[in-house]
């Protein structure tokens, strides 16, 4: 096909179908219900072998000697692995800090810590060979909060930090302390007709993704590995794998396959390097599946938190200063400790006008079970003790807690504490109007359907724990800030391949990135992308793998910000180059090709004026379009050390939830009636998807509010409830309706305005449902999740 | 030992099959039939849901010995199944499939080849049809057991209420999507099946 095609006459070009702004449905929904989508734990392979680690029965010992020979002498078991069997000196990984070993040497530092791994022909076999394997402990003193590992003779959790106490944090027990300071809070304390002060905890959550730890590592002939796994990060995983491996990065091939969830829980390594030690000992594929009991210990939790905090305000209302100390729990390795040091820290007076703030976060080593990334990121705790504190001052002043912190919502322009202006949107006020005027659910819903009350819909539900006697209603508000990418001068970059081509008489485009697809929806968004920006229908979007390049982590609601900015980024390079072709063989046909703006439309090239020059297959016909770039957002620059100051954040997200809760006072049961919610998410990319994750956050927050945590027993340091049995996630008759309100005010700094939406309702939701609850009850609750002995009082 | 049944319309036989081995083991490792999943196996989160002699039950929590000469039904038969159901049923009356019934249907392949990237062209039962539409799926792990639950519920309960829809589904956990847009895809199929016995 030549020059002949083109157009002479002149038509209206059509909008290309399924861009940005539409409710496109998921890539991957049909393989989904159909169960032939591939998740990481479904991979099968001729001949493969099934591993199993062996985890430590103690949170803290010595290990004296580990003997094998009796799991290495089982039928079916084809290798026992421990510390001395790996293959370099590189023994530990780390996200921030390399001090995770890959199998325990010397000793373990918490429950459930890997020791040996085993691979045998049966998943059941290798359990059995586990059990075979004699380790010999010497118990050492557990440490479990902040006075035991900062005592002046605490154990050292990691030995050899004791030259890590430089300046700013005081005792090698501390993995990081961000102290932020402005203004005089002392002096603007005098300023103060009321002073509220508040101690709060808040407890161990997980993330609880549905799909487990699982994948499997295929020995190559090169002597490398292809791992098929479930990560947040293939490049991060990379990394820290190749290393210990003892191979060159190339020869480690990483493809994502199906993720269940994350949540935060996959940013850390888990069966990774395991699998590929256990394949290039034995030949063979080998695929690990954690049950849940082991996905428990196999990843990183939310960070338990300790936070006092006070606050004043002027008798009309306007708040003076505020003072906090968070103390996070680490556990027993760093993970992203520090960072998340650094959210809670600069995100720990919220969302309001503070001008005077003495702010101090730590994070502790322990030997609790480690603690990391979890959805809200640091900026969770202090949004449950901030957003009390805000009740506690509003109630003192006898003012509505709505219009208190209306009065004192910060807006575009606004400081941080980091002394960082807010230069974008910061709608608060207007979220908390639009929340608080939507309908409220009627009262006494229970009774709705007839003169006898529906139990079902009651406190205690169909346990006919009461039939509406004892039960009151409680509302409650809260609202919250988080920061969108990775922060305090992070190389947050992603990077997209894009490739126009005439497939079968189509132009199509494909977009190849390693962004992992984990449930949130970036393979839909991304094919959006491309269709507003190539005016392709046809969009293919290959499997994420080591084979292009870093597209950061899914995590921090950043993915459709900066991988979809790189997917933008890239196919605006490729257009530029379409349009260069279509130059090249059309543009003496008609002057706009050298004058007028030029759009790729409905499978066309047309004028900004809607003027068609040609159709893409006759532009690509004979040629293709293949481009690979990087792209950046603004960069960010670290918190100074001492003071906390420092352009620190790339972009805000701000939610605010209204909570209503009935509560049966006899026996503390709780129902939470409705969770609604208003988000600015700069602009909707995808308003289906949009709501929900908004929908999706706010379970999440409510379930730390009523029934999530895990428990750590404090003398031994060990979880006492690693299952579905015993620690709770919301069900479908836990969780209530969840109305929507969606702002879009654009971030002009955004790929198309957008903002990141993933974590910001996972703040408000917690503290709007304790709210709700204390509105309901009169009683302070200042820990969550609220169980039923804190509303009775027994 | 030997383990014989049918799955989604087929006679299957699993050797070796060792006493402690559940039917969820059996179906994703020795069948082929991953579509089940493997979230809790302990029957807390419904992930692994299937139907066995139409009842749903979680196949971690069934040995695979006691599905020896029974029907079982899994998320990959799901279609089959549903229009099987309409065929024999097509006034939804009659409450489910009969064990005569279903021993004498068979699994049909398909005239068009499911698209392998996408799955395009795949036939689907209403309520897969009505998660997708919905919004339901994000990561997609708990669908499979959701669906089973879902159409069981749809099949003895044409026209569940809200408080219905939340018990039928009780068992099974979701971490993705507050379970709003899930409620939305049961109202749908719930609504489509309506429409189309109405004829409107």
């Amino acid at each position: 096909m030549g020059v002949t095609g083109t157009p002479t006459s002149i038509k209206q070009g059509s909008k290309t179908k399924g861009g940005i702004g539409e409710s496109t449905l998921r890539p991957d929904g049909t393989l989904k219900v159909t169960g032939e989508f591939a998740y990481s734990s479904d991979m099968w392979h001729e001949d493969m072998l099934w591993g199993y680690t062996l985890r430590s029965t103690t949170a803290h010992a010595e290990i004296r000697s580990i003997d094998t020979a009796e799991a290495l002498a089982m039928p079916g078991v084809y290798a026992v692995l421990t510390y001395d069997d790996l293959p370099t000196e590189v023994k530990n990984y780390g996200l921030e800090i390399q001090d995770t070993p890959v199998l325990a040497h010397g000793k373990v530092r918490h429950h459930g810590e890997p020791v040996a791994i085993v691979a045998a022909d049966h998943p059941e076999t290798a359990r059995r060979a586990a059990a075979k394997i004699k380790v010999d402990y010497a118990e050492l003193p557990v440490i479990t909060d902040e006075a035991s590992a900062t005592a002046p003779d605490a154990l050292l959790i990691h030995e050899g930090r004791d030259d890590h106490h430089i300046g700013h944090v005081p005792h090698p027990n501390i993995v990081h302390r961000q102290p932020i300071v402005r203004g005089d809070a002392d002096e603007a304390a005098k300023r103060a007709d009321v002073i509220v002060s508040g101690e709060y905890v808040f407890g161990m959550q997980d993330q609880a993704f549905l799909g487990p730890e699982s994948g499997m590592a295929v020995p190559g002939e090169d002597g490398g590995v292809d791992l098929y796994v479930a990560t947040q990060w293939l490049h991060s995983d990379l990394k820290q794998i190749a290393p210990v491996l003892g191979l060159p990065e190339e020869k480690v091939r990483m493809t994502l396959s199906g993720v269940g969830g994350a949540f935060g829980g996959r940013e850390d390594i888990s069966m990774q390097i395991h699998a590929c030690l256990l394949a290039l000992r034995t030949g063979k594929p080998v695929k690990i599946v954690y049950n849940r009991f082991e996905s428990f210990f196999g990843h990183v939790h939310r960070h338990p938190a300790k936070l006092w905090y006070e606050h004043g305000a002027t008798k009309d209302g306007k708040l003076t200063h505020m003072k906090c100390r968070i103390v996070l729990d680490g556990g027993a390795y760093a993970s992203a400790s520090p960072a998340v040091v650094g959210n809670a820290s600069s995100l720990s007076a919220g969302p309001y006008v503070i001008d005077s703030v003495d702010i101090e976060a730590i994070a502790l080593y322990t030997n609790n079970p480690p603690c990391g990334a979890m959805r809200g990121f640091g900026a969770v705790q202090a949004c449950f003790a901030y957003e009390a504190q805000m009740d506690k001052l509003a109630a003192k002043l006898d003012m509505d807690p709505v219009e208190f912190r209306r009065l004192n919502a910060m807006e575009q322009g606004t400081l941080l504490p980091t002394g960082q202006p807010c230069d974008s949107p910061a709608p608060v006020a207007e979220l908390l109007r639009r929340v608080k005027a939507m309908p409220l659910p009627p009262e006494q819903q229970w009774l709705a359907a007839g003169e006898q009350a529906d139990v079902r819909a009651l406190p205690g539900g169909l346990s006919n724990t009461t039939h509406g006697e004892g039960v009151v209603r409680g509302i409650g508000y809260a609202v919250g800030i988080k920061n969108v990418g990775f922060s305090e001068g992070f190389d947050d970059y992603s990077t997209a391949r894009v490739r126009m081509e005439v497939i079968n008489g189509e132009p199509v485009a494909t977009v190849h990135t390693a962004m992992a697809e984990v449930g949130q929806g970036g393979v839909t968004v991304h094919a959006q992308i491309a269709r507003t920006e190539l005016g392709v229908t046809q969009v293919t979007i290959n499997p994420a793998d080591t084979q292009v390049g870093s597209a950061g982590s899914t995590s921090a609601s950043r993915q459709t910000y900066v991988t979809g900015g790189a997917v933008k980024n890239t196919c605006e390079n490729v257009r530029e180059k379409v349009l260069e072709i279509g130059r090249a063989k059309f543009g003496s046909y008609h002057p706009a090709w050298a004058t007028a703006e030029l759009l790729l439309e409905g499978g066309k090239v047309v004028t900004d004026g809607g003027e068609v020059l040609a159709d893409l297959v006759d532009v690509l016909e004979g040629e293709s379009v293949d481009l690979e770039l990087e792209w950046r957002h603004r960069p960010t620059e670290a918190f100074d050390l001492r003071t906390g100051q420092g352009n620190g954040h790339v972009q805000y997200s701000f939610a605010a939830h209204r909570a209503v809760v009935e509560v049966d006072t006899e026996l503390g049961l709780v129902k939470v009636i409705e969770l609604a919610c208003a988000q600015d998410v700069g602009k909707a990319l995808n308003p289906l998807s949009v709501v929900g994750q908004i929908q999706g956050g706010t379970t999440q927050g409510l379930g730390v509010a009523v029934m999530e945590e895990i428990i750590v027993d404090p003398k031994t340091a060990k979880v006492r409830n690693p299952s579905f049995t015993d620690y709770l996630i919301p069900t479908i008759l836990d969780t209530p309706t969840i109305p929507v309100d969606v702002l879009e005010l654009a971030d002009e700094h955004a790929p198309y305005g957008l903002r990141g939406i993933g974590e910001a309702p996972t703040l408000s939701s917690t503290p709007a449902v304790l709210a709700a609850i204390r509105n309901a009850t009169g009683l302070e609750l200042n820990r969550t999740p609220v169980r039923p002995e804190h509303l009775t009082g027994t | 030992m030997r383990v014989n049944f049918t799955v989604n319309g087929r006679k299957q036989e699993a050797d070796d099959v060792w006493e402690g081995e559940s039917l969820l083991y059996v179906l994703r490792e020795r069948m082929g039939l991953p579509g089940s999943k493997n979230a809790c196996e302990q029957g807390e989160c419904g992930s692994c849901t299937v139907r066995l002699d139409g009842v749903p039950v979680c196949a971690c929590l069934v040995a695979a010995g006691q599905v020896e000469g029974r029907e079982v039904v899994t998320v990959e038969g799901l279609a089959d199944f549903a229009k099987q159901r309409e065929e024999g049923c097509a006034t939804g009356a009659c409450g489910g499939t009969s064990l005569q019934q279903a021993q004498q249907w068979q699994a049909r392949p398909s005239d068009k080849v499911a698209d392998s990237q996408n799955g395009e062209g795949a036939e689907l039962a209403p309520i897969q049809q009505a998660f997708i539409d919905a919004g339901a799926v994000q990561c997609g792990f708990c669908t499979p057991g959701l669906l089973v639950a879902a159409d069981e519920l749809l099949e003895r309960n044409a026209e569940p209420s809200d408080a219905d829809i939340r018990e039928a589904l009780s068992g099974n956990l979701c971490r993705c999507t507050g379970y709003e847009k899930i409620l939305d895809a049961v109202r749908l199929a719930a609504a489509r099946q309506d429409r189309q016995e109405s004829g409107v």
